[in-house]
């Protein structure tokens, strides 16, 4: 059966890192400002490192 | 206190009726072990998040991991794959009794929703760990 939600590879790894940096900010911290902190920067680095290795492996297709 | 817990300088151990429920609820349906034990805030994200993750990877038409053992590779994917998948609680309960029976298919979607499917259920063992450190009293 073909998939009723089509998206693009940047588009579904942003909404994982999404979905994982609200659960991990919610649980890893003890204040609602850091848990929002921690979310944000874990949000952050998935995107960091979603583009990085976009790169790199468009480098190493080249 | 018992005597060998004071001996060895650990921590009381907590009764299991205290936080049984509270992890079979928290398994069973995301975020309901921080509803129960009054945090419904960070229930209501914990439910959301797993939830939408989980209901994502059907809309892509993610594969279900089966219990499957050969040799270690297959094992480790398949078996935890499986017990991630079993983790979502109700949520994967329901989608088997309902049916669900996405054959394993080439192309990025369906990967993308195999991957959310057990990545819901991963970011819930968190949230049940959450929960019963909570119950415990470890964390508040």
């Amino acid at each position: 059966m073909r998939p009723s939600m089509n998206l693009s590879h940047f588009e579904a790894a942003i909404l994982f890192a999404l979905f994982a940096s609200v659960v991990l900010g919610v649980v890893t911290k003890k204040t609602d400002h850091e848990r929002l902190r921690y979310g944000l920067r874990c949000f952050a680095y998935f995107v960091v490192a979603l583009v990085g290795l976009g790169w790199l492996m468009w480098l190493g297709h080249r | 206190m018992s005597s060998k817990a004071a001996t060895a300088g650990q921590a009381p151990a907590v009764p299991v009726q205290s936080w049984a429920k509270i992890v079979l609820a928290a398994w069973l349906v995301p975020g309901a072990g921080h509803f129960m034990l009054k945090r419904p805030g960070r229930g209501g994200l914990l439910l959301g998040s797993v939830a939408l993750m989980f209901f994502f990877g059907l809309l892509m038409r993610g594969t279900m991991f089966h219990w499957q053992t050969g040799d270690m590779l297959t094992t480790v994917i398949y078996c935890g794959g499986f017990l991630a998948d079993l983790s979502n609680g109700l949520l994967y309960l329901l989608t088997v009794w309902f049916g669900y029976n996405q054959p394993d298919m080439a192309g990025h979607v369906h990967d993308y929703g195999t991957k959310f499917l057990v990545g819901a259920g991963l970011l819930n063992i968190l949230a049940i760990i959450d929960a019963y450190e909570i119950a415990t009293g470890k964390k508040d």
